[in-house]
């Protein structure tokens, strides 16, 4: 079996990146990846270290337009041989994979958590990780979207070889007329620590305490629907069923009910931790770890323990 | 301008997930359907602007049986000008996706909207497999879009980004927060939503590629511990030592 990941290097590589080639690596056989854009080479090559036996780079493509990177991939797959595509289930597989799809006729499955089953199934993520399912592909060729944070990379081999590929992008009917690129900050749905803040936190200006938590731990910031809704946090923040679903290893949820849509969310979290006033709070239900008390002092009092622990080298 | 918008329903969010038939089975028994709210918070509602501000028609279609019609009507009632239903069960994303872009072919739209996912499936691929099927540009998880002529401007994210985007029509779009906001039907459009058109039209012939074959609930979490608001120190050691999480 061969096995084609494609990796989106346009911004360097996130662990997402190393998580699917390890991915692709466990189904067994050879593994390939395909990425366009300027990555330096020893970085592409690195992805040898997860598994990948080469990696094809189309320089010719520098944006991501789904329709060129359709067109790529599917020349990857004729000359890699490939009958399993692997991609993260990011902004550009939502885009790219189910064009693959119906180029390819393979069946798409999206927010995978798990490899293949014994049988060949493959567990997702569904309604809005209220519950699983596992899902059969009944196409000669499938295509695999991993969700972010559901497996470890794990490092198995070394440096691989780097082959430039003409994968014959063609035009673009897009036209990209600006970029506001990620300034360093971790994009949500890969970060393995979450701070979140809801409407307890009664206004805009006080989410200073909740950032010098995350900043502290490292962890990215999110927040509930109504936060976002009332503009107090940008819209890319907000979690739950209508917003971004995370499962990072550690969540924690300062001044929010736990309302179901919620809960949806972000309980594919490993670890949570509630920050509440009120003993009735539904979240309480969901959480590992809680603390009956109000977040304007225990988040700073957190924010201390934590600086203390790492100061003491950790 | 002749919008298409691709209507979902799913399973109001406060409904009991459970499963029947041996877990094989989402059990509808006692769930309340709405119009997913992709589709319509997002979709329907920024369509209705644009035919508002420019003119031009809003057809709804979705792909479902005869009891889907519930939501056809609140998404008619909400403002939309006619609905097609494909006759069928949507079984699978491919499967939805070819039925829809069948019907985009042969009528002439210049504008396809979709919901940037369904909050059952998660799956965020019919829009796109319209697109490729259609050989129709794509711009996924818009969060803004205005029309000069025939040229599209978007706003999407990107990768922990924004980028700004033109296109010429026709096009596929799906629809993520920011769009628009919601609109609650009033009296006379549910009224109004009685006697717009819904034509009824046979599936086209198509394979599934996918199946989903078995459910599972996640597993019950262990009760909650209480730790001392005023000993965060001990959270922190929980947090290392017992979760090993920092
Ligand atoms: C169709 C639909 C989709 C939805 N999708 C989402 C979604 O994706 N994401 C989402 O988050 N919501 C969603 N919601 C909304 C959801 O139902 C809740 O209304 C929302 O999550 C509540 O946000 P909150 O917890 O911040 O606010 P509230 O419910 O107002 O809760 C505030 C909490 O803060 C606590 N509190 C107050 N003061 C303090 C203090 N000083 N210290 C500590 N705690 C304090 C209170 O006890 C309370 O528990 C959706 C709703 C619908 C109908």
């Amino acid at each position: 079996m061969s096995v084609l990941v494609y990796i989106n290097s346009n911004n360097g590589l996130y662990k997402s990146a190393f998580e699917a080639v390890t991915y692709g690596k466990k189904l067994g056989g050879d593994v390939t990846v395909i990425t366009s854009g300027a990555a330096d080479t020893k970085v592409l090559a690195g992805l040898g270290k997860y598994g990948a036996g080469k990696v094809l780079v189309d320089r010719s493509l520098q944006g991501d337009d789904d329709q060129q990177l359709t067109r790529i991939i599917a020349n990857a797959v004729v000359s890699s041989g490939a009958t399993t595509i692997i991609f993260s289930h990011d902004l550009t597989a939502k885009a790219v994979a189910p064009r693959l799809s119906v180029r390819l006729k393979a069946g798409l499955v999206s927010g995978a958590i798990e490899v293949p089953n014994g049988d060949g199934t493959i567990k997702v993520n569904v309604f809005s990780g209220k519950a699983f399912s596992s899902v059969k592909v009944n196409s000669a060729s499938k295509i695999i979207s991993l969700l972010p944070n559901s497996i470890q990379p794990e490092v198995s081999g070394s440096d691989c070889e780097v082959e430039e590929f003409n994968g014959n992008s063609g035009e673009s009917k897009v036209k990209v007329l600006s970029t506001k690129k990620p300034e360093g900050e971790i994009p949500l749905p890969e970060a393995e620590l979450v701070v979140s803040a809801g409407r307890g936190l009664k206004g805009p200006e006080n989410w200073g305490m909740v950032e010098d938590l995350a900043k502290a731990l490292g962890a990215a910031t999110a927040c509930s629907r109504p936060v976002a809704d009332i503009g107090w946090r940008p819209h890319h923040e907000h979690v739950g069923q209508t917003g971004v679903a995370i499962r990072p290893n550690l969540y924690i949820a300062a001044g929010i009910s736990g309302a179901i849509q919620h809960l949806a969310g972000v309980n594919g979290s490993k670890v949570m931790v509630v920050i509440n006033t009120d003993a009735e709070a539904p979240f309480f239900k969901a959480a590992d770890y809680g603390i009956l008390g109000d977040a304007f002092e225990v988040l700073p009092r957190l924010t201390e323990a934590v600086k203390k622990f790492k100061s003491s080298g950790n | 301008m002749k919008i298409l918008v691709c209507i979902s329903k799913s399973p109001d969010t406060t409904s009991k997930i459970a499963f029947t038939d041996n877990n094989s089975k989402f059990d509808e028994n006692g769930v309340q359907y709405i119009v997913n709210p992709y589709d319509e918070w997002y979709a329907l509602v920024r369509a209705l602007e644009i035919k508002e501000s420019s003119g031009g028609n809003v057809t709804i279609i979705t792909v479902g049986n005869a009891n889907d019609e519930a939501v056809i009507r609140k998404a008619l009632a909400i403002g939309a000008d006619e609905a097609v239903r494909v006759d069928t069960d949507p079984t699978d994303a491919y499967y939805t996706a070819m039925q829809i872009a069948e019907y985009a072919k042969s009528n002439g739209f210049d504008l396809i909207l979709a919901g940037k996912e369904t909050i059952n499936y998660n799956g965020s691929q019919v829009a796109g497999m319209i697109a490729e099927a259609m050989d129709l540009p794509f711009i996924s998880l818009a969060s803004k879009l205005d029309i000069n002529g025939s040229t599209l401007t978007l706003e999407r994210e990107i990768a922990g980004g924004l980028q700004v985007v033109d296109v010429n029509l026709p096009a596929v779009v799906s629809c993520a927060k920011g769009m628009a906001e919601q609109r609650i039907p009033n009296m006379r459009g549910i009224m109004a939503a009685r006697t717009k058109p819904l034509n009824v039209i046979a599936p086209v012939a198509i394979e599934n590629l996918t199946e989903f074959v078995a459910y599972t609930m996640p597993a019950t979490k262990s009760a909650c511990k209480m730790i001392d608001p005023n000993n965060m120190d001990e959270l922190v050691e929980l947090l290392h030592n017992e979760a090993k999480v920092i």
